[in-house]
C-alpha cells in the first residue's frame, strides 16, 4: 500500500469507523473522530511535499506510482500517480478537509453521524480523482464524488435544497456521460478503432492508461480530436463551471451548508479545470488549438459576466458564488494561453481560489450561524460590533480581489502575463478584457464590504452579535497564513509546477521553447557625471 | 546595504504588525498609548535613521547605484520577448539610486514628522492604535514603492498604499461619507492600475523583464528607432496608472473626497507622498518616455489641464481641506506638466518642495480645525492669527512658498518647470503661468479668510448654507459630516460649540509645523538656477542626472536659456503670483465684508455654481460610469435568471414530461429492487439512510440508474 492509497483511504476508513463504531447520540465523539481523521490525512499528505522530486521529467515525473491489474479483460488498471499539479491539489484537498470538518461543529445540528461520514467519503473521492492515472479509475472516483455532495446539499441544505441538489447532480451527470463517450473513443482508437465511424485504431492492447493516451494523442486525426474534445469539454466545463453552464453553481452554493460550499468551491470546481489540464490539453493538442478561441471567449464572458452579476447580488453567498464564475474564468484563460506563465498561473489560481473563496464561504457561514440571514441589506456597520470578524473578512476579500502580497495577485498576475504573452492568442486583447475583471472584482467586494461592515450599525438585531470565537479565529488565521505565504513566497509552488507545466506546453506547442534567449546589454553610462550604472 | 534596505522597509511593517496585533486582539478595550507611540514612532524613526545612515549616505559616498535581489518572487516561466525567449521572473529586489534616495528621504522623514504630529492630533481618538497600524503599514508599502527595483515590486507598493489610503479614508467607517470616499478611492485607483498592469505586460512582451536596469538598458541601447512605437503604448498605459494614483484628469475625483480621512492622513498620503507616486513612476520610466514624444505630450497636456482645472475649482471652495485638496491636484498637474516637457528633475524637485509646504499647509489646516473644535468651513473662522500664532506663522510661510515667491522653496521648483515649459510648448506655459496666478490667489484667500479679520465662529449659525445640496447615494463627502456630528471633532472637543474661543495646538503639532516651515523656506535652495547665482545644471539636476540615461548614445541635455529670457520668465511668474496675492488681499483682507467676491459670485452666478459644484464631474460619473455599470449588471442578472437558467429549467421540465410517465415502472422494479438488493443497505449501512426522505433516495437512485443504463448503451454502441 503506497502513500497515495493511504492518503486516499484514510478518510474512508475514518468514515467507516464513525459509521459502524460510534453511537449516533455521541455527537462529540463523531466530531472528534472526523477531525482526527482529517488532520491525520493532512499530516500524511504533507509527507509528499519533501519527498516529491521537483526535477523529475519524463515518466519519472509521475511519482509515487502504484499500478495493479483491476479488470484485465478490458485493460483497466488501478493506477495511481501524481505530478506537481495533482500534488498541489491533493494538499489543498486535505487542508480544506480540516477546515470543512471543523467549520461544521456548530453549523450541523442533526444527523451528525451521516454528515461527517459523507464529508469524509467525499474527501476520498476527491483525492482519488486527483491520483488516478487510469481513465476508468478516474471516472469511478469522479462519479463517487458526486454522491456524498448530493446528499450533503440535499439533506443539510437550505430551503430549496432538493432543487439545488438534483440540479447539481443531473447537470454534472449529463456532462460526465459525454466525457465517458470521449474516454471510450480514446480507448477504442488506441485499440481497434471505432467501427461505425470507420476510424482505424492503432491496434495497441486495450488500455485506459492516461499516460498512454498522452503518448498517442497527437496521432488522433484532428476531426476525431475535435469530437473527443467536445465530449471532455461538456464534462469539464459544467464542472468548472464555465458560462453558460454555471447556473447550477449559485443554487448549489446558496443551499449547501457552509462546509459543503467550502468543499464545493475549493475542490470540486477544480475537478473541471484539472480535467482540462490533465486530459484535454495534452491528449488533444490539435483540437485544443482549434477550439481555443470559443473557449477563451467563454472564459472572458465568464470573467466579466460573473463579476457584473456579483455586483448586484443581494445574498452574500450568491455573490461569492458568482465571483467564483469570474475567478474560474481566469483559470481557464490562463490555461488556454498555452504557455508556462498562463498554465502555472492557472494551476496556482486553482489553489488560490480554493483558499480565498473557501475563506469567504467560511466567513459567510460564521455570520449566518449567528443571524440566520445572508441578505446584505440586513447588515451594516458590523465593524463596530464584530471588529475581529471585520478584519478577517477584509483580508479574505483583499485576497480574493488580488491585492499584491496576497495569494490572489500571484495567480491573476501570472495568468494575465501569460495571456498577454500568448502566441496561441496572438493578441493582447484577451488580457485587456480579462483585466476588466480585476477592476470589477474590487468593485463588488468592496461594495459588499461597505454595506456589511461600514456605515452606522442601524439594525438593532446586529447590536449583540458576538465576535468570532477561538475555533473560527483559528480556522481563519490558518487560511490567512496560507494567503500570505503564497503571496510573499510562492516559489515553492512554482517549483513544483515547473516540469508538469513545461510538459504540457511541449505537448500542445512543441516549438514553444525553440528560440534564442534574450541577452541584456550593460546600462549606458549616465549623462553629466560618468557614473557606472551597471547592474550589480 | 542590502540588509539596511531590508531593515528600512521591514521596521514599519513590524510596527504595523505589533500595533495591529494589539488592536486586533483587544478591539474594544483600552490600549496603552505610550506603547502604541513607542512602537509606531520608534519604527518610523528607526526606519528613517537607517535609511539615512545605512543607505543614502553610503550611496552618496560611493556614487554607485545599488541593486539587490533578495529572492525570486514570481518565477512565472519562459515567455516570448519579440523573437527571443526570456525567463519571465520577478525578483523581490530593491534599488538605490539618486531618484529612490530622494524619495526615500522624503517618505521617511516627512512620514516621521507626520507620525509625531498625529500623536497630538489623534490623541482623543478611540481607534488610536488602529490608526497608527494603518499609518505604519502605509510607510511599509510606500517604501516598497520607491525602493523596488522593478515595476512589480513597485506595483505591490502601489496597490498597497492604495489599500492603506482606503483604510485611512474610511477610518471613521461608521460614517457613510467616509465609507463612500474610501471605496471610491480604491476603485478609481483600480481603474488606473488596469492601465498600469497592462503597461507592465507590454513591457514583458517587449523587453522580457520589468526590472528597471534591464528594461532601460535594452531600451536605451535600441533607441527610439527600435522601440519608439511600443514605448509610446507602454508609456500611455503606465500613465493611466499615474492618473489614478496621482489624481489627474479624468481620474482625480477620488482625491477631494479622500479628505474624509483624518487630517494627518491628508497630509501624509494625499499630499506629500502617495499621490506623488505617479510622478515618481513617470520620472523612473524617463528612458521610455523620452523615446515616446507623443506620450510625453499627452502627459504634459493632461498635467497642464489638471493644474488649471483643479485650481479653478479651488477658487470657490469654502472647506479649508477641500481648497488644499484641489490645490494638491493642481500641483500634481504641475509635476506632470514638468515631466511631460522633459523636465524630469524639475518634476521631482517639485515633488520634494511640495511635500514640505503642502504637508505644512495640511497640518496647519489640521491645527486650525483642531483649534476651532472641528470646524472646516473657512467662513466660520477668521482672525485666528491672534489665537494660534504658531500655526499662523508657519502656515503663512508655507502659503508664500506655494505661491512661488522667492526665495522660498516653491519658487525655485515652479520657476524651473515654467522655464522648461516655455521653449517646449507655449500654450502649456501659458496654462502654467495662469495656474500660478490662481494658486497664489486661492491660497492667500485661504490665508486671509482663516487668519485675518475677526473670528466668525460665534456668529455663524445664521450663515446661509451654500454648499450644494446632495441627494441620494451621493459619493461626495463634504462638511455635512460636521453637522451629523463628526467623530473627530466630537472626540476632541465635545461638540463644535462656539462658546470656546479657538486655541493653539500642542507642541507635538506646532513643532512639526515649524520644522516643515523651515524646510519650505530652505528646501528649494538645492535647485538655484545659474542666473540667480547657482550653477548650470543646478545642484539638484546634477544629483539626479545619473537616472537620465543616454538613449542611443545621445546624452540627456538640461535645458538652458539665455540670461535675458530666464530673467523675463522668472519676473513674469513672480509678477503673476504677486498679482494673485494682491487680489486676494484686496478681496478678502482690505474689505472685511468680502463684497467684491460676493458681487462676482452674483454677477457670474452660473460660473460660480459650476466652480462651487466642481463642474458637476462627480454627478456626471455617477450617472454614466457608476450608473451604467449597475444597469448593465442588473441586465446581466436578469439574463442569468430568466434566459440562461431558464433554458436549464426548461430542459428539465421537458425531460420530466417526456419520461415522467414511465418512471413509476422504473421506480418499482429497478430502483426498489436495486435498493433492496444491495446488501449494505439492508444491514449496517441502512441505519444511515433509513430515516432520510424516501423520495429523495428514489430520486437519486433514478438518476444513478439512468446513468448506468446510458453508459451501457454508449459502450455497446461504440464497440467496434
Amino acid at each position: 500500500m503506497g502513500i497515495l492509497n493511504v492518503i486516499t483511504y484514510i478518510p474512508l476508513i475514518g468514515a467507516l469507523v464513525i459509521l459502524f463504531f460510534v453511537n449516533r447520540s455521541n455527537a462529540r465523539m463523531i466530531r472528534v473522530l472526523a477531525t482526527a481523521t482529517a488532520v491525520l490525512d493532512f499530516l500524511v499528505s504533507l509527507w509528499l511535499w519533501p519527498n516529491f522530486d521537483r526535477a523529475a521529467t519524463g515518466t519519472k515525473m509521475w511519482q509515487f506510482r502504484e499500478t495493479y491489474d483491476w479488470i484485465p479483460s478490458l485493460g483497466v488498471k488501478y493506477d495511481f500517480g501524481i505530478d506537481g499539479i495533482s500534488l498541489l491539489l491533493i494538499l489543498l484537498t486535505t487542508f480544506m478537509g480540516i477546515i470543512a470538518v471543523v467549520s461544521s461543529y456548530t453549523a450541523i445540528h442533526h444527523r451528525e453521524k451521516e454528515y461527517y461520514t459523507l464529508l469524509l467519503m467525499l474527501q476520498t473521492g476527491m483525492i482519488g480523482t486527483f491520483c488516478a492515472l487510469d481513465f476508468f479509475l478516474f471516472y469511478v472516483f469522479w462519479e463517487i464524488m458526486l454522491v456524498p455532495m448530493y446528499f450533503i446539499i440535499g439533506i443539510w441544505g437550505g430551503a430549496r435544497k432538493l432543487y439545488a441538489a438534483i440540479k447539481f447532480f443531473l447537470y454534472t451527470l449529463a456532462g460526465s456521460v459525454l466525457m465517458l463517450l470521449s474516454i471510450l473513443a480514446l480507448y477504442f482508437f488506441n485499440d481497434g478503432g471505432i467501427g461505425f465511424l470507420n476510424i482505424k485504431g492503432l491496434g495497441n492492447p486495450g488500455t485506459f492508461s492516461v499516460l498512454q493516451f498522452h503518448e498517442i494523442g497527437h496521432l488522433i486525426p484532428p476531426s476525431l480530436q475535435f469530437w473527443i474534445f467536445l465530449g471532455f469539454f461538456f464534462g469539464f466545463a459544467i464542472k468548472v463551471p464555465m458560462f453558460p453552464f454555471h447556473t447550477w453553481l449559485p443554487d448549489a452554493h446558496v443551499e449547501a451548508p457552509t462546509a459543503g460550499s467550502i468543499i464545493l468551491a475549493a475542490v470540486l470546481l477544480k475537478m473541471g479545470t484539472y480535467g482540462f489540464v490533465r486530459f484535454a490539453l495534452p491528449i488533444l493538442p490539435s483540437a485544443t488549438k482549434q477550439l481555443l478561441v470559443p473557449i477563451v471567449v467563454l472564459s472572458l464572458i465568464g470573467i466579466v459576466y460573473g463579476a457584473l452579476v456579483s455586483l448586484v447580488q443581494k445574498d452574500m453567498k450568491k455573490l461569492v458564488a458568482y465571483s467564483s464564475v469570474s475567478h474560474l474564468g481566469f483559470v481557464m484563460l490562463g490555461m488556454f494561453a498555452l504557455n508556462p506563465m498562463g498554465l502555472r498561473g492557472s494551476v496556482l489560481q486553482m489553489i488560490n481560489h480554493g483558499i480565498s473563496t473557501g475563506a469567504l464561504f467560511l466567513l459567510v457561514g460564521i455570520i449566518y450561524e449567528r443571524r440566520h440571514t445572508r441578505l446584505i441589506a440586513d447588515y451594516g456597520g458590523l465593524a463596530k460590533q464584530m471588529p475581529m470578524y471585520a478584519a478577517l473578512f477584509l483580508v479574505a476579500a483583499l485576497s480574493s480581489m488580488g491585492l499584491p502580497a496576497l495569494n490572489g495577485f500571484i495567480g491573476e498576475f501570472t495568468i494575465l502575463l501569460g495571456a498577454a504573452n500568448s502566441t496561441a492568442f496572438g493578441t493582447m486583447a484577451y488580457a485587456v478584457i480579462a483585466a476588466i475583471g480585476i477592476v470589477l472584482g474590487a468593485a463588488y467586494l468592496l461594495w459588499l464590504y461597505q454595506r456589511v461592515f461600514w456605515g452606522p450599525l442601524d439594525n438593532p438585531e446586529n447590536a449583540n452579535v458576538p465576535d468570532v470565537n477561538r475555533r473560527e479565529l483559528g480556522l481563519m488565521l490558518a487560511l490567512i497564513a496560507l494567503m500570505l505565504w503564497i503571496g510573499i513566497y510562492p516559489k515553492p509552488l512554482f517549483d513544483v509546477l515547473e516540469k508538469p507545466v513545461d510538459y504540457i506546453v511541449q505537448k500542445v506547442e512543441p516549438t514553444y521553447f525553440d528560440k534564442q534567449p534574450l541577452t541584456y546589454p550593460a546600462s549606458p553610462a549616465a549623462t553629466t557625471e560618468h557614473r557606472e550604472v551597471a547592474e550589480k | 546595504m542590502a540588509e539596511a534596505l531590508l531593515l528600512v522597509v521591514l521596521l514599519p511593517a513590524l510596527g504595523a504588525l505589533i500595533n495591529g496585533t494589539r488592536a486586533f486582539t483587544n478591539p474594544h478595550g483600552p490600549k496603552n498609548k505610550t506603547v502604541t507611540n513607542a512602537v509606531a514612532l520608534g519604527a518610523t524613526a528607526l526606519s528613517a535613521i537607517v535609511a539615512t545612515i545605512g543607505a543614502v549616505i553610503p550611496f552618496v559616498r560611493s556614487g554607485t547605484p545599488f541593486e539587490h535581489a533578495y529572492y525570486t518572487w514570481i518565477p512565472a516561466g519562459i515567455g516570448h520577448a519579440g523573437n527571443f525567449i526570456a525567463s519571465f521572473a520577478v525578483d523581490f529586489a530593491f534599488r538605490i539610486d539618486p531618484l529612490s534616495c530622494t524619495m526615500l528621504m522624503i517618505v521617511t522623514w516627512v512620514g516621521f514628522l507626520i507620525h509625531v504630529y498625529a500623536t497630538g492630533y489623534m490623541s482623543h481618538e478611540k481607534g488610536y492604535t488602529r490608526f497608527f497600524t494603518y499609518l505604519n503599514l502605509f510607510m511599509f508599502m510606500m517604501l516598497l514603492l520607491v525602493l523596488g527595483a522593478n515595476y512589480i515590486v513597485m506595483f505591490v507598493g502601489w496597490e498597497g498604499v492604495g489599500l492603506c489610503s482606503y483604510l485611512l479614508i474610511g477610518f471613521y467607517y461608521d460614517k457613510n461619507f467616509a465609507a463612500d470616499a474610501g471605496k471610491k478611492a480604491f476603485i478609481t485607483n483600480r481603474i488606473g492600475d488596469f492601465g498600469f498592469i497592462l503597461g507592465i505586460f507590454l513591457m514583458f512582451n517587449t523587453f522580457g523583464s520589468a526590472t528597471y536596469s534591464k528594461v532601460f538598458a535594452l531600451a536605451a541601447t535600441g533607441g527610439a528607432a527600435q522601440y519608439g512605437g511600443i514605448a509610446t503604448a507602454i508609456c500611455l498605459l503606465l500613465f493611466v496608472g499615474a492618473c489614478g494614483k496621482s489624481a489627474q484628469l479624468p481620474l482625480y475625483v477620488w482625491l477631494p473626497d479622500a479628505m474624509a480621512g483624518p487630517t494627518p492622513v491628508s497630509a501624509l498620503i494625499h499630499a506629500a507622498t502617495m499621490v506623488t507616486a505617479g510622478v515618481y513612476m513617470v520620472v523612473r520610466s524617463n528612458v521610455l518616455f523620452r523615446m515616446a514624444p507623443d506620450a510625453m505630450l499627452v502627459v504634459a497636456i493632461v498635467g497642464a489641464l489638471t493644474a488649471i482645472f483643479a485650481a479653478s475649482i479651488g477658487l470657490a471652495q469654502n472647506d479649508i481641506k477641500k481648497v488644499l485638496a484641489y490645490s494638491t491636484v493642481s500641483q500634481l498637474g504641475y509635476m506632470f506638466l514638468a515631466a511631460g516637457v522633459g523636465a524630469f528633475t524639475a518634476a521631482i524637485f517639485h515633488v520634494m518642495t511640495h511635500a514640505f509646504f503642502k504637508a505644512c499647509l495640511f497640518l496647519g489646516a489640521g491645527s486650525v480645525i483642531h483649534g476651532c473644535g472641528g470646524e472646516q468651513d473657512m467662513r466660520k473662522m477668521g482672525g485666528l492669527r491672534k489665537y494660534m500664532p504658531r500655526t499662523h506663522w508657519t502656515m503663512l510661510v508655507a502659503t508664500i512658498a506655494i505661491a512661488g515667491i522667492p526665495p522660498l522653496a516653491g519658487f525655485f521648483s515652479k520657476d524651473e518647470i515654467l522655464a522648461n515649459a516655455y521653449p517646449h510648448h507655449f500654450p502649456i506655459w501659458i496654462l502654467g503661468v495662469v495656474t500660478a496666478g490662481l494658486t497664489a490667489f486661492y491660497m492667500f484667500r485661504l490665508y486671509f479668510m482663516t487668519f485675518h479679520g475677526s473670528y466668525r465662529g460665534a456668529e455663524v449659525e445664521g450663515i446661509e448654507e451654500s454648499e450644494p445640496a446632495h441627494g441620494g447615494h451621493n459619493l461626495i463627502p463634504d462638511r455635512r459630516h460636521l453637522l451629523d456630528g463628526d467623530e473627530h471633532s466630537d472626540k476632541a472637543h465635545g461638540h463644535h460649540t462656539h462658546a470656546h474661543d479657538p486655541h493653539e495646538s500642542p507642541w507635538s503639532m506646532t513643532g512639526v509645523l515649524a520644522i516643515l516651515a523651515v524646510l519650505s523656506i530652505v528646501g528649494g535652495w538645492v535647485g538655484i538656477p545659474a542666473v540667480l547665482g547657482g550653477s548650470h545644471p543646478t545642484a539638484f539636476q546634477r544629483w539626479l542626472s545619473p537616472v537620465l540615461l543616454p538613449i542611443g548614445g545621445e546624452a540627456y541635455e538640461f535645458h538652458e536659456a539665455s540670461v535675458a529670457l530666464e530673467w523675463t520668465l522668472m519676473l513674469i511668474s513672480v509678477a503673476v503670483a504677486a498679482f494673485g496675492i494682491f487680489l486676494a488681499w484686496r478681496f478678502y483682507k482690505r474689505d472685511p465684508l468680502w463684497s467684491t467676491p460676493k458681487r462676482f459670485a452674483e454677477t457670474f452666478a452660473p460660473v460660480h455654481r459650476l466652480l462651487e459644484n466642481k463642474y458637476f464631474v462627480d454627478e456626471l460619473y455617477n450617472a454614466t460610469v457608476v450608473g451604467g455599470t449597475l444597469a448593465l449588471s442588473r441586465a446581466m442578472w436578469w439574463f442569468d435568471r430568466w434566459i440562461v437558467d431558464g433554458i436549464v429549467n426548461a430542459v428539465r421540465h421537458l425531460t420530466v414530461v417526456l419520461f415522467g410517465h414511465g418512471s413509476w415502472i422504473f421506480d418499482r422494479y429497478i430502483v426498489d429492487g436495486a435498493v433492496n438488493g444491495v446488501g449494505w443497505s439492508a444491514r449496517g449501512g441502512s441505519m444511515m439512510f433509513r430515516r432520510v426522505q424516501s423520495g429523495f433516495v428514489q430520486n437519486y437512485a433514478l438518476i444513478m440508474g439512468g446513468g448506468v443504463v446510458l453508459v451501457a448503451v454508449v459502450y455497446l454502441f461504440m464497440k467496434p
